[in-house]
């Protein structure tokens, strides 16, 4: 008798596992300034490790905050035994001020319906079971986080169907495109049950417009679907653009308390924009009150630590610290974007100019030998192996068109970054001038071609390695 | 079209409410020694507050755990930044030889085997993803933890099948019972993939015996299915007959590494040895890797906290700390509980012998108007509404003999539960209206007009404090 459970067994068939070997080769040989200066520069990453120095800084100004306290006395008994799954009150009530103000406090959230969860993979997985039965679809915009592919369909038995974007227009989601994903998911007899966007979009980093939004609020209401917007970038915009939340359009399309409204979910996460991913704390926020409630219940299964709440409910709710450290914040990550963008110009290449996001979503088409996955496979392996940085190539994102990568930028220090663009300019210089690769890498890639994608099969589309790699 | 799922829409048809009313009840009306003295005291609780000072002091002599610090240097961006599903290394170390330390060091842990989830409820519910498909089923022993019906069936679609457990042999397991259950899963259509045993047990505050490890073994070994024993108590053994793991048999029975051992997993928490259920730490322990390499990617759903695996990996990595510790918690365990035994015994009420847990489990069947559920819910609401005391009625952990209650004793101070043993002792003493008042009496036969259907709500867990275990 079959022991193990489906979701067990039933693993990865050849899933893309670029991660895998990237992040393989990575572990190997890993860039140290001083230790390791040959070794592989980590840009796979999103993480965001340009503004701890304001968080460490308060918290040596506010040590009672780690340290278990309020006002001196001791409160570890308190949060020892503190396990409501409806949460700590000054937390959420601090999550909602700061979502607000990232916001520009044009919209306002409502603490009572905000559902924690440890971390927005957390989040997602919770909403989908809250809306989703197994079997039933979900349309998401390509290029997509690869880790939706486990966070909305492993256990929840969910499935994507691609609404399909494309460089002609930027990669923005257009009216044909959703209305055609929509029948994808009837060809495939599947029941959609709503579109989940990342906004600003990881991997593109590219704010939704308000053009776009206003398309997918049209959409969900005339197909009677959810719509869930996951926000976890939103403090991560520094374009001279304003974020606009898909709450700021129900508002402006006077749609608040509406049938509507009740089906446009928000997750974030303090993941990104405050650079917190070991902390594990997310966030459902949604207007219908039957699933507030329940995924209350299902958060159970992911609770934020109380130690951490009361950490986090302290800094949140010091609004000198979150006014200061969101411009701050901004304009490090405007100021690190710029240096890899002129950095990739200089050797030629291009971006989508992003305007949020840790990360930008680089054109390497000229570099591809043919217009195929193959060809950008190949590039990647080279970019790994001989110019030793470690980019996530379009295709393991559900791109269309081959030769786009996601290149991270706020994981390292500025002299890191600039090394690799120096490394990545080299390279590209020796590609154009046809000069052949040194032997050994030569050879190296010869036997690499040779191995077929299923050597690299694992278990699920991220494999043994450091999760929540967004 | 059904717009939300039917994990959300199918609610509790008529399903047991107890806890609640009975929390609702409390709420409304705490227990506090000084503003309300004739409040309800909590004791459907499972919590251990009996050692806060121990841990106390520790983090008073050790600062640095908890201020994101090692060795004089911060860390804060290095735990900030760590996300490793694998977990922190040194906590998993320190857990695997804690969960030694807590069985004699008579079995060892491989911090490798570990998995690490926010909590029991996330590691529990992550096994039976594992384990079992949509339809399948796992047999428990009854009475069990209310929480196993959310937590191993709900996203999961399981099934659980009890095993019928009665007084007649202290609710031990017996093979026939084991048989029967598997029977009744077969003729409901359901393919069993695994027994789940808590030990010690939660409500019965007993831990398994030697021969009842054996039975499950064997059981297991025959059936081909999974044994998952659930430890989380296992701490809070305070006197004999001493704790057994499931581990422990299989070594001496010669099955370490054999295809039965990797049908084997524990599951633990710090939740209640340590009292800190607000920090979410829960463990999943098992040989088989599989399980372990499929639980440690699920994980992600309900990783640790960073911040709170590197103080506890401060804490536990202290072996002084918790050498000390888990025989001082026992001491005050076993004190604590024979002060609710002969509480009880002046009260003319008997609870079933026992040697572990933060509860009894208590026998009133003598109390009952007559041997039925109906008569126990009566008990139990006389006893919320007129005693002020909030205790777990059997019916809602699944006991299949009215007339028993899971009350806890370590959630409160010393003096609190001599009020509450006072006000039992005089509940029994006196049944005459005259220590009764009249607006009680009219408020009673008000409860009794109510039906179960106006107690109805959402899950077996109503909106109220959670891993009330």
């Amino acid at each position: 008798m079959k022991q193990l459970s489906t979701k067990v067994t039933g693993n990865g068939h050849g899933q893309d596992s670029s991660y895998f070997l990237g992040w393989e080769e990575y572990e190997k040989n890993p860039y140290d300034e001083i230790k390791n200066p040959n070794g592989m520069i980590q840009m796979g990453l999103a993480e965001n490790q340009l503004c701890f120095d304001l968080i460490e800084s308060w918290l040596a100004r506010n040590p009672d905050a780690a340290s278990l306290k309020r006002n001196g006395q001791s409160i570890f008994r308190e949060l020892a035994l503190f396990q409501d799954y409806h949460g700590m009150p000054e937390f959420k009530k601090a999550m909602a001020e700061f979502m607000e103000e990232i916001r520009g406090n044009r919209v306002t959230f409502d603490p009572k319906k905000i559902v924690l969860a440890a971390g927005s993979t957390s989040a997602n997985e919770t909403l989908m079971f809250c809306l989703a039965e197994p079997g039933d679809a979900f349309l998401l915009p390509t290029p997509y986080y690869p880790g939706f592919d486990r966070d909305l369909k492993w256990r929840t038995g969910a499935e994507i169907v691609p609404i399909h974007c494309s460089s002609s227009n930027g990669f923005q989601i257009t009216e044909a495109a959703l209305q055609q994903a929509y029948q994808q998911a009837h060809k495939l007899d599947l029941k959609v049950k709503g579109v989940l966007v990342t906004n600003p979009s990881n991997p593109l980093g590219t704010a939704l417009t308000r053009r776009e939004l206003n398309l997918l609020v049209d959409f969900i209401t005339s197909k009677n679907i959810h719509l869930i917007s996951d926000e976890i970038y939103s403090g991560t915009m520094f374009g001279f653009e304003q974020f606009i939340s898909v709450m700021d359009v129900l508002k402006d399309k006077k749609l608040e308390n509406t049938e509507v409204s009740k089906r446009v979910h928000v997750v974030y996460s303090l993941s990104k924009d405050l650079g917190l991913p070991g902390f594990r704390v997310g966030a459902i926020y949604s207007n219908d009150e039957m699933i507030v409630s329940a995924a209350t219940k299902m958060s159970s299964f992911g609770l934020v630590s109380s130690q951490t709440q009361y950490l986090l409910s302290a800094l949140l709710s010091d609004k000198k610290f979150t006014s200061q450290y969101l411009e701050e914040n901004q304009k490090r990550l405007k100021s690190r974007q710029k240096r890899l963008v002129s950095g990739l110009e200089s050797a030629g290449i291009t971006c989508l100019r992003s305007n949020a996001g840790l990360f930008c979503w680089v054109d390497m088409r000229h570099l591809l030998d043919t217009n195929t996955f193959e060809a950008e496979l190949d590039l990647w392996k080279k970019i790994v192996y001989n110019v030793k940085l470690n980019i996530s190539p379009g295709s393991s994102c559900h791109c269309t068109e081959p030769g786009w990568f996601r290149v991270c930028f706020a994981n390292m220090s500025e002299g890191t970054l600039d090394l690799a663009l120096k490394r990545l300019k080299t390279f590209v210089e020796s590609t154009d001038c046809g000069r052949m690769i040194s032997r050994s890498s030569h050879e190296r890639l010869k036997s690499l071609r040779k191995k077929t994608v299923s050597n690299w099969v694992f278990r699920v589309s991220w494999s043994d390695r450091v999760p929540d790699e967004r | 079209m059904g717009l939300l799922s039917r994990k959300v829409t199918c609610n509790a048809h008529g399903q047991d409410s107890s806890y609640f009313l009975g929390w609702e009840e409390y709420e409304k009306n705490p227990y506090d020694d000084i503003k309300n003295p004739d409040g309800i005291i909590q004791m459907g609780l499972a919590e251990n507050q009996l050692s806060f000072d121990l841990i106390e002091a520790w983090l008073a002599k050790n600062p640095e755990a908890a201020n994101f610090e090692r060795e004089g240097q911060s860390i804060f961006r290095e735990l900030a930044l760590f996300q490793d599903y694998h977990g922190l290394p040194s906590f998993k170390k320190a857990m695997a030889d804690f969960m030694s330390e807590n069985r004699g060091n008579r079995v060892s842990f491989d911090p490798k085997k570990l998995v690490l989830t926010a909590g029991a409820t996330s590691a529990n519910e992550t096994l039976m993803f594992c384990l079992a498909d949509p339809g399948d089923a796992f047999l428990l022993p009854t009475p069990y933890y209310p929480g196993f019906d959310r937590d191993l069936k709900w996203r999961t679609g399981a099934e659980i099948v009890p095993i019928q457990c009665t007084s007649a042999n202290g609710f031990r397991i017996t093979k026939s019972a084991l048989e029967e259950a598997y029977e009744q899963a077969q003729k409901l259509n359901l393919k069993v993939k695994g027994v789940l045993i808590t030990n010690p047990s939660n409500p019965l505050g007993t831990t398994t015996t030697r021969t009842e490890l054996n039975h499950l073994l064997d059981f297991v070994s025959r059936k081909n299915i999974h044994l998952i024993s659930d430890e989380i108590y296992s701490g809070t053994v305070f006197t004999s007959p001493g704790f057994i793991s499931v581990m422990e048999v299989l070594k001496e029975k010669k099955l370490e590494n054999t295809d039965v051992s990797k049908r084997v997993h524990i599951v633990y928490s710090l939740s209640k040895d340590l009292g800190l259920p607000g920090f979410r730490v829960g463990v999943i322990y098992s040989n088989d890797d599989i399980v372990v390499d499929a639980a440690t990617k699920m994980s992600s759903f309900g990783l640790i906290s960073s911040q709170t695996q590197y103080l506890l990996s401060a804490l536990l990595s202290d072996k002084n700390f918790t050498k000390n510790y888990l025989r001082e918690n026992q001491i005050r365990l076993k004190k604590r509980h024979m002060k609710l035994v002969s509480g009880l015994e002046a009260a003319g009420i008997e609870c079933l012998k026992s040697n572990a847990g933060l509860f009894c489990w208590v026998d009133m069947r003598h109390l009952l108007s007559s041997n039925t559920f109906e008569a126990e819910i009566e008990l139990w609401k006389k006893i919320v509404y007129e005693v002020k005391l909030n205790i777990s009625p059997g019916s809602s952990c699944h006991c299949n003999e009215p007339g028993w209650f899971r009350v806890c004793f370590a959630n409160m101070s010393e003096e609190t539960l001599k009020v509450a043993m006072n006000r039992l002792k005089m509940f029994v003493d006196g049944p005459s209206s005259s220590t009764r008042s009249q607006s009680e009496h009219q408020r009673l036969k008000r409860l009794r007009k109510m039906k179960v259907s106006n107690w109805v709500f959402r899950l077996s867990f109503q909106d109220r404090e959670p891993e009330e275990r």
